[in-house]
């Protein structure tokens, strides 16, 4: 097991070094620059800026320089923001994690149960009518949800704000236009995953010796019904924790998903880069956790040592 | 067997327990309702989009501006009502010489910065020095090249700034000598380009040519305006309160302004229905027509200092053919624009400068005529469309542009029996195929930075940066150069309508409408008035609490 | 649905038997198709997205409306007797709008999963039967191409290559694999250590033929499952990239479009969400039950039933 985490770890730094290097690249091919504008700024006053942030160098030299600062652990300057890469990091990374452990909570404490029992109960109402609501959760999308519950619980109710981050309310209607989304998606797989699990011989032979049934459900599906889950909530994690742009601009919240989108479309070089190396890091953790756990279920599979 | 139970137990027991401890955490002051804050007289402004700066001589938006032009001071202020006029700012009187190329202006004794600093002609001799020296990156720098060298010494071909005509007489007079009569001087000097900063806060913070605007945080930020900066909470909001430094503090009634970064304008409008705004910065355009019906005590529409147009990229067939730019700018109904898809009482363009100069003629010249777009283009070789090439419309992604690029389309298709296709880019490609000419026809939108016409027609001489149509006429530079030059208003005006009428017969461009401000004002709010510009200083704006006084 | 998902997968206990015999006997599309007939709900799903396919594709040429002329009279209105949908903010009968935004949609809905299914589905199963340096440096390289910046990776394609549908439907294809090939690897290997796996590699078939014939068959119900859910995903991506130019251009609408549209009028304006929205919905409801009616009909464990 130490072994098999020390070799993945190795795997992730390597991992990590080739996005950052991808990465790098990719965001100097694509058109247009940090600078340009629609009202353009002059030609000279454009070149002492570039000057200024190295841009005027060839790109080799760039990634080196960029590889020397950021083994200092400096993610540079931000090109459209008066803030340091790392400062905007340090200040909206925390919004987003916290966002995302809400709606992870939701979409957590929602989807599993309905989708075990959905399983368990399969073709009867207990099944069809929370799987229809899921569908539906699977229908509405981020920017059709967020509106409804704003407009709903913000202006027709009055009960919370309809957007901004200041006080512990606030986190709600977020939260649930995030959370609800992922717990439909969760329901499901759950479902599948247990299904499967259910039709498989070991769980008929104990039913037929007379293990009680919940004693089958919680001690010999869950565990293996799960697995489709866990793979899932892999990268679903760090997709949630990382910010949702959607749902941060309907809202107001000042999260890291807007960093991550608005920088792209910025050409905010140094942004984009610092938002992806924090992704990077945050789904590489969230993989090899998701590795760990499906070894810890299921025991047959060991920690390849090949 | 156990084992795995604990491990899912103890991860979701993990997550609650982290959620809870973020939600202590997360514990944080309310912002004020906006009727606590009406009370209170603190403004809750919706301004659009998060300011990149908070430095005048960096800042390029609409977005900063507003929060700049409270904080901060220059020589002459907005005037409360019209744009056209001049008012005094921290200079208290001035004076010009006869042919309105050296001006001298006194500063108020009373003007301070907001550590207590008397503002002096130094400081602002030290301010147009960074916004020109070739080692800042001032992008408003061509502003001050009015002055006497100032291009020159931005350029690097003049080293000492004692040559550049900005000079301190005394503590408290100024000298500017321009390169040539500029009767509009005044007109261009509200611009915050022109704003003075404070040379020891920028010393103590990485000095003159420092990038990572330490100085503009609200711990360092010195300005002399009438507000101060009490918060910056970036993506959350910037908070401004009343200075007890600012000269005319006795009329400024705000304690307080909010300024929001709202993007989306229907999260803008759910904020302002549910009593989080008192000013949104714009409305969601197809909720205007009911609301200018239904609710007239808070929808605005004010005029603005702008043109909505699409370029023409000269350089190629069929557009190299003004018969075929014409037949295109005759064959748009742009009533039908305005009133059906812009929907917020725009102003159908007849030509490329907006209404609203003091004395400016406009040239009258272009209108709808189906049968002459026809006709021009049977003129041009293509009767009715036949043998015209596939010709692509470029715009940015955004609804609003999507909307009109699709009804302009269908107009042309429809009239002219061409085939021109939508093409949307995101927002830096397109801006990069406009300026390399790797379009047909492009969207393209300019508002106006100071009270004069050569705002909107300087940018179409030969080989200026903001062409980007490959269009080029030897007279209209001629013109638009003179113009420069020109000492009486009346002369300067003659020369930009001859500009402007060659321009709008040849139609590099073609101007659709004029804009205008669009937004949500609560009933409330007072001392606001309709402004070309779009600038309401702040200091003029008040909060009426009084439930009768809403007027409506 | 693919051809290498067509032979037999059942379990085979007792292997030593004539293996071939068995595979050739009645068709699990044959067993299936038994089954399936039986499942109302999802028959009804069945007939129900035929009607859809029906109506996105022949619909526009009955109805007397263009999905892309305006009438700037008719703007916004409610439903009609001459507009049944109403009409959109450039007076656009919306109804023919739906209809020509269901074949986008559908279209990438279709080509789009199908894409995803093909690569995630035999990479994720390839990763984890073959295992050991190849699973690790295969799933590795899925770790990179899922942190790259989505956005700037389109924005890069739309320079390169110049506005095509096709590739619109292959670049979503190509995003939307990758949490296929992370499920479908973690359920491989739960099953590659099961009895007949081990039976039919005792028996020297090629890891090819095991992997086509004996697992992936077994991992089928979770890939319907995951399948059902990718496409409303990619049809809503579809929406997100469009918006950043690559793929359909206005006029053309598509599903994503239009919902967009009803999105930001809810509030004065609630049919151009509600319409659009419920032939999405529906569409999606009917391939879930489908989906979940193929998935027990193809159930190689529930022939036993």
């Amino acid at each position: 097991m130490f072994k098999f985490i020390a070799r993945r770890l190795v795997q992730a730094a390597f991992v990590i070094f080739v996005i950052i290097t991808v990465t790098f690249f990719m965001v100097r091919f694509a058109p247009g620059d940090p600078f340009s504008a629609e009202r353009k700024m002059p030609e000279h006053i454009k070149e002492r800026l570039m000057a200024h942030y190295g841009l005027d160098q060839p790109v080799l030299v760039q990634y080196g320089n960029y590889l020397k600062q950021l083994a200092r652990g400096d993610l540079g300057p931000s090109f459209t923001e008066t803030r340091s890469v790392n400062q905007i990091l340090a200040a909206s990374f925390p919004v987003s994690l916290e966002l995302g452990g809400w709606a992870l909570l939701i979409a957590l404490g929602i989807g599993m149960p309905i989708g075990i029992v959905a399983a368990v109960f399969r073709n009867t109402l207990a099944d069809y009518v929370p799987m229809s609501l899921a569908m539906i959760g699977i229908c509405l999308p981020t920017f059709v949800l967020g509106p409804i519950l704003a407009l709903v619980f913000g202006v027709w109710l009055g009960w919370l704000n309809v957007s901004g981050w200041f006080v512990p309310s606030d986190r709600i209607l977020p939260a649930l236009t995030i959370g609800l989304v992922y717990a439909a998606v969760i329901a499901r797989i759950t479902r599948g995953g247990m299904l499967e699990i259910l039709s498989q011989d070991f769980i008929r032979t104990a039913i037929a010796k007379g293990v009680p049934f919940w004693r089958v459900i919680v001690f010999h599906t869950l565990k293996g019904g799960l697995l489709p889950v866990i793979s899932f909530l892999g990268p679903a994690l760090a997709g949630i924790i990382s910010g949702s742009f959607v749902v941060e601009t309907i809202f107001q919240i000042p999260g890291m998903g807007r960093e991550f989108v608005s920088s792209a479309f910025d050409r905010d070089y140094t942004l984009v880069l610092g938002t992806v190396i924090l992704y990077a890091l945050l789904i590489t953790a969230a993989n090899l956790l998701v590795d760990i756990v499906q070894v810890v279920l299921n025991p047959r599979l060991r920690f390849e040592e090949s | 067997m156990k084992a795995w139970i604990g491990t899912i137990s103890g991860l979701a027991g993990s997550i609650i327990a982290l959620g809870l401890v973020l939600l202590q955490s997360g514990c944080g002051q309310g912002i004020p309702d906006a009727d606590t804050a009406a009370a209170e007289g603190i403004l809750l402004f919706g301004n659009g989009a998060e300011p990149k700066t908070l430095d005048p001589q960096r800042a390029t938006g609409v977005t900063e501006n507003r929060i700049i032009s409270a904080l901060v001071e220059g020589l002459i202020a907005y005037h409360p009502t019209d744009d056209n006029l001049p008012e005094p700012g921290v200079a208290e009187s001035w004076e010009a010489s006869e042919d309105a190329s050296v001006w001298t202006f006194r500063l108020r004794e009373d003007a301070r910065w907001s550590n207590g600093d008397p503002v002096t002609a130094e400081d602002f001799v030290y301010s147009y020095e960074r916004m020109l020296n070739p080692g800042f990156p001032g992008e408003y720098a061509q502003m001050l090249y009015v002055i006497e060298n100032a291009e020159a010494y931005n350029a690097g071909r003049v080293t000492d700034f004692a040559e550049v005509g900005v000079e301190a007489l005394e503590e408290r007079i100024l000298r500017i000598r321009l390169v040539g009569p500029t009767p509009y001087f005044l007109n261009m000097l509200k611009h915050y380009s022109w704003f003075p900063v404070h040379p020891a806060t920028i010393e103590a913070h990485g000095g003159p040519f420092d990038m990572s605007g330490a100085w503009t945080l609200p711990e360092n930020f010195v300005g002399n305006g009438a507000f101060v900066l009490e918060d910056w909470q970036p993506n959350q909001y910037v908070l401004l309160t009343r200075s007890d430094t600012y000269w005319d503090r006795e009329r400024t009634r705000l304690s307080g302004v909010y300024f929001f970064p709202v993007e989306d304008s229907n999260t803008e409008k759910r904020m302002f229905d549910s009593g989080l705004l008192h000013l949104t910065s714009t409305v969601p355009t197809n909720d205007i027509p009911r609301l200018k019906q239904e609710r007239p005590d808070i929808m605005n529409i004010d005029d603005y200092l702008g043109t909505y147009f699409y370029r023409l990229n000269v350089t190629q067939e069929p557009l190299d053919n003004p018969l075929v730019r014409k037949a295109l700018a005759f064959a748009i109904d742009r009533e039908a624009i305005v009133e059906r898809v812009a929907l917020g009482d725009q102003k159908p363009a007849h030509a490329f400068v907006p209404e609203g100069f003091m004395n400016y003629p406009s040239p009258e010249r272009l209108g709808y005529d189906p049968e002459q777009a026809q006709a021009l283009l049977a003129e041009a070789g293509y009767p009715g469309g036949e043998g015209f090439p596939e010709l692509y419309l470029l715009f940015n992604t955004s609804e609003g542009h999507r909307k009109i690029a699709e009804a302009i389309v269908s107009m042309w298709n429809d009239t002219l029996g061409i085939s021109m296709q939508l093409e949307n880019k995101e927002w830096k490609v397109y801006l990069d195929a406009q300026s390399h000419l790797d379009y047909d026809v492009a969207r393209a939108g300019w508002i106006g930075d100071y009270m004069d016409p050569i705002t909107f027609l300087g940018m179409f001489t030969t080989g200026n940066g903001n062409n980007d149509t490959g269009w080029s006429n030897e007279r209209y530079d001629f013109l638009i150069n003179a113009a420069r030059r020109s000492e009486s208003e009346a002369e300067h005006f003659a020369l930009l309508h001859e500009a402007e009428e060659i321009l709008m017969k040849e139609l590099p461009v073609v101007p659709l409408y004029w804009y205008t401000r669009i937004y949500l004002k609560d009933p409330r709010v007072r001392g606001w008035s309709p402004k070309l510009l779009d600038n309401h200083p702040m200091k003029y704006l008040y909060l009426d609490d009084r439930a009768d006084a809403a007027g409506n | 649905m693919k051809p290498q998902l067509s032979p037999s997968g059942k379990r085979l206990p007792d292997v030593s038997v004539d293996l071939e015999a068995i595979e050739s006997g009645t068709s699990l599309w044959q067993d299936a198709w038994h089954r399936l007939r039986k499942n109302h709900l999802a028959l009804a799903s069945f007939w129900i997205l035929i009607f859809m396919v029906l109506f996105c594709f022949l619909g526009p040429l009955l109805s007397p409306y263009d999905y892309r002329s305006n009438n700037l009279e008719k703007t916004l209105l409610n439903p009609t007797a001459g507009h049944w949908f109403g009409t959109d903010d450039l007076g656009r009968d919306q109804l023919t709008r739906v209809m020509v935004g269901g074949r986008v949609s559908l279209g990438v809905g279709i080509i789009a999963t199908t894409v995803s299914l093909l690569i995630g589905v035999t990479y994720g199963a390839t990763a984890a039967y073959v295992g050991g340096k190849v699973d690790a440096v295969m799933m590795r390289l899925v770790d990179v191409l899922y942190a790259l910046p989505f956005t700037i990776f389109v924005i890069l394609l739309m320079t390169i290559f110049e506005r095509s549908i096709v590739l619109l439907f292959v670049v979503i294809g190509a995003v939307e694999w990758l949490t296929m090939a992370r499920i479908v690897r973690g359920q491989v290997l739960s099953l590659k250590q099961q009895e007949f796996v081990e039976a039919a590699v005792s028996l020297g078939y090629s890891t090819r033929r095991i992997i086509f014939r004996h697992i992936i068959p077994n991992v089928i119900g979770v890939v319907i499952v995951y399948a059902t859910l990718t496409v409303p995903a990619v049809m809503l991506l579809e929406s997100f990239l469009s918006f950043l130019g690559l793929g359909v251009q206005p006029p053309m609408p598509s599903w994503g479009s239009l919902i967009k549209l009803g999105a930001d009028n809810i509030q004065l304006y609630p049919h151009l969400l509600i319409i659009p929205a419920l032939f999405f919905s529906l569409t999606l409801f009917s391939l879930n039950f489908l989906g979940d009616g193929l998935r027990d009909a193809l159930d190689p464990k529930s022939s036993k039933d």
